[in-house]
């Protein structure tokens, strides 16, 4: 091109456009490839709302019932997508609302913007209408955030907000602005954030460490993978199974690590943790080299620190430097992108495999299924499990759904006995085990994987922490299938009762509404099923619906969900019953 | 581990909010800052913020990994008292007539070597830095005759080796 014109090009790119800074915010989400985001209207946000509505060719923007089902349906989105999920809301009421889902992303790791409006840069301080310190509340529970307050700041620092919430360890940021903000005009270009120089999102893999590694794993005669979520975010899912399979190393997964590999993949051992699988708990204590890849030893996995995997060398692949050595003192950290480690690694390894000691991940299971499993599936007593419904929706997706659960035992049911063949399908609240998330993430999943079934599982006690997200369904006919294991209890609090209070059950028996009918009132096709004959028929009538579906499955009211480590114990002390 | 005396430096972009941020990593903690400076560094733009605490190593290390982690701040390192020269500045004001009335306040101003800011007809003021101790020894030696205000400053340190920030601003610019 001749420079002339090349001239001429560049400064049309780069003449400003005068804007209001309403305007730019939406120029902005459009900017970031935003398709999509979630939110409630307000006083302090009605100049950005004005905007969605010029714009709403171009941006869906998803009316909820309540702010936490919106950052909640941004959660999910971002987890089954993989890319940042938006939520807006107004000031004061409308922003605390979103604190439940700002601290859960923040313990997830998920990638969520949230922008909310902000009484005019004059009144702030002035504990004006709707005025809420949103900065100070949010900031435990923020990666980053930050109050624009001039109408200039706004492409810059939504750019690096967006950059923030997902580059390095993901998590949520939150940006506040102020109603003058929103309508004072500004020269607006648009240039993604490429870096911020105090930030180093993911540290330099140390090709020594890796050496070290290798000789490590080539020496091992029992070693065992636990990863993580960091698998998933980190798009290591192909790398993860290039290693398991030349290293022949049995793998287990953490709740959030679920799916990363497939579910009937021979070297998948199962789950760790509290009500993880019975191999994966007892056999931490007896490998000789633990890799934990992309996981944080949360105290729901690793139990009594002072009892965990103290015979084996620990190696820690992780993204996040403050993670190393917080919770379990490791003997080599691989810091990076899993998916970077674990390439530079998968050379340096011999192929192996491990027999006899993925026999005794085999024959603990073995022992579970006598215990536990076999009860949980083919239970001799009339009442239905949760285990029974979970296996039902595997038949009838062939392990290709998105499930997305909601907290207690449904949850532990869901994921010990769920089954996968694709990444990114486990969708649930694993750190801040947030009742109530279940229903408005699945809206927020299946709009970001539209393609996939999307189904949510629910207890009756998280289920109405949000029900009001039903409308949200209604209105936007989201397909999303809706499974509600109902004991009339919350199960996984009376269970401890059960366990550990004398069975006193303090407010947790429920009694509760007719939730067909309540799903019927939002004209939402649904059906209610307790004989264990009608199940299967239900399921696949449920999967079969094109559109949104409820299923509210009446189960035993006292079941208890094993094997469990009680609080404290030690992973090798992990009851079968 | 035993409690110690730490002192954390931290250095950081010049942001809004980041002092809410970093008082929250030890809140989160239930720990307790014994004192707090905030002060420009020798690098143009970067602040400094120097953070004593009495605690463990291991959660001295812990609380570091966290306020590093967060997106303003740049580096953030921990040095025992040993390994860091450390100040605190306080001041005194104290009653001009006890300058003629009391012989022994001359004596003391004299051997703590502190300095004397101004003399009114009123007051006067000392100023005084040094280690905390003898401060705290200055404050009870006046303390008798009467103190009309005290204040004290949080410590500030610098380190006997050396912190090299720059080079890691140069590095982070690069990535």
């Amino acid at each position: 091109m001749e420079p002339v014109k090349e001239l001429k090009k560049q400064q049309t790119q780069e003449k400003a456009l005068k804007i209001t800074g309403a305007e730019a915010i939406i120029h902005c989400l459009l900017a970031e490839g935003v398709n999509t985001l979630y939110g409630y209207p307000g006083g302090a946000i009605m100049p950005v709302y004005d905007e969605l509505y010029k714009f709403r060719d171009q941006l869906h923007h998803v009316l909820t019932r309540h702010e936490q089902g919106a950052v909640h349906a941004a959660q999910g989105f971002a987890r089954a997508s993989g890319r940042v999920g938006v939520a807006i809301a107004t000031s004061g009421p409308g922003a605390t609302n979103l604190v439940t889902g700002l601290a859960d992303a923040q313990i997830d790791s998920t990638p969520v913007v949230c922008i909310t409006g902000q009484v005019p840069r004059h009144l702030l301080g002035s504990d004006a209408f709707q005025e809420t310190d949103i900065i100070g509340i949010s900031t435990p529970v923020t990666k980053w955030n930050y109050q624009i307050t001039r109408a200039e700041e706004i492409p810059e620092i939504l750019a690096k907000a967006f950059y923030i919430a997902r580059s390095g360890r993901p998590g949520p940021v939150l940006v506040d602005i102020t109603k003058n903000a929103q309508f004072d005009s500004l020269d607006f270009t648009y240039k993604p954030c490429k870096g911020v120089r105090s930030y180093k999102p993911v540290p330099q893999p140390d090709l020594a460490a890796i050496e070290a590694a290798a000789h490590l794993i080539n020496q091992a005669k029992k070693p065992y993978i636990v990863f993580g979520q960091g698998i998933i975010l980190g798009k290591a899912e192909a790398e993860l199974k290039a290693f398991v399979e030349k290293s022949g190393i049995p793998a287990a997964w953490t709740i959030l690590g679920l799916s990363a590999l497939d579910s009937d993949h021979p070297l998948n051992v199962g789950m760790v943790g509290m009500h993880g699988n019975y191999g994966p708990n007892v056999l931490t204590n007896e490998c000789d080299l633990l890799l934990a890849i992309g996981m944080r030893f949360d105290d729901r996995v690793t139990g009594n620190l002072a009892t965990y995997a103290k015979q084996a060398k620990v190696i820690h692949f992780e993204i996040d430097p403050a993670e190393v050595n917080k919770n379990v003192k490791v003997d080599l950290a691989l810091l990076g992108n899993a998916k970077e480690t674990l390439a530079l690694l998968l050379p340096k390894i011999e192929k192996k495999s491990h027999g006899a000691w993925l026999g005794e991940f085999h024959k603990k299971y073995e022992e579970e299924y006598e215990a536990v499993i076999r009860r949980d599936m083919k239970p001799d007593k009339p009442g239905l499990t949760m285990a029974e419904v979970i296996a039902e929706i595997n038949k009838a997706t062939d392990h290709n759904a998105i499930i997305v659960t909601d907290v207690g035992q449904h949850q532990m049911v869901a994921c010990r006995y769920a089954k996968f063949r694709q990444s990114k399908s486990n969708i649930t609240s694993g750190g801040l085990g947030t009742m109530g998330f279940a229903l408005p993430a699945a809206i927020g999943a299946k709009m970001g994987a539209m393609d996939r079934e999307v189904i949510a599982i629910a207890g009756d006690g998280g289920y109405q922490m949000n029900i009001q997200e039903l409308g949200t369904i209604f209105q936007t006919r989201t397909p999303v299938k809706i499974v509600v294991l109902n004991n009339d209890f919350l199960g996984m609090v009376r269970q401890w009762q059960e366990l550990f209070f004398d069975k006193r059950y303090a407010s947790t028996v429920m009694t509760n509404p007719d939730f067909v009918k309540i799903a019927e009132g939002y004209h939402i096709k649904a059906c209610r099923v307790s004989e264990r004959a009608d199940l299967a028929g239900a399921v696949a009538e449920m999967i079969a619906c094109p559109d949104a579906y409820f299923l509210e499955v009446k189960v035993e009211k006292e079941d208890n969900v094993f094997p469990m480590i009680p609080s404290g114990a030690s992973v090798s002390d992990i009851r079968l019953k | 581990m035993e409690n110690q005396w730490f002192t954390i430096s931290v250095y950081s972009e010049n942001q809004v909010g980041l002092l809410n941020r970093i008082s929250g990593i030890f809140l989160k903690r239930h720990i307790n800052v014994e004192s707090l400076n905030v002060s420009k560094s020798e690098i143009e733009g970067i602040s400094k913020f120097t953070i004593v605490v009495n605690t463990t190593e291991d959660w001295t290390r812990h609380i570091v990994s966290q306020i590093e982690k967060q997106i303003e701040v740049i580096k953030a390192f921990y040095h025992t008292d040993d390994e860091t020269i450390y100040q605190e500045s306080a001041l005194f004001k104290i009653g001009s007539h006890l300058l003629f009335d009391e012989r022994q306040i001359q004596n003391i101003i004299k051997d703590s070597h502190a300095q004397i800011v101004t003399v009114s007809r009123e007051f006067f003021v000392l100023a005084k830095t040094g280690r905390r101790h003898e401060i705290d020894q200055m404050y009870h030696e006046l303390e008798p005759f009467g103190i009309m205000q005290f204040v004290r400053s949080g410590r500030i340190a610098v380190t006997k080796a050396e912190m090299p920030i720059s080079a890691l601003l140069a590095e982070f610019q690069q990535a």
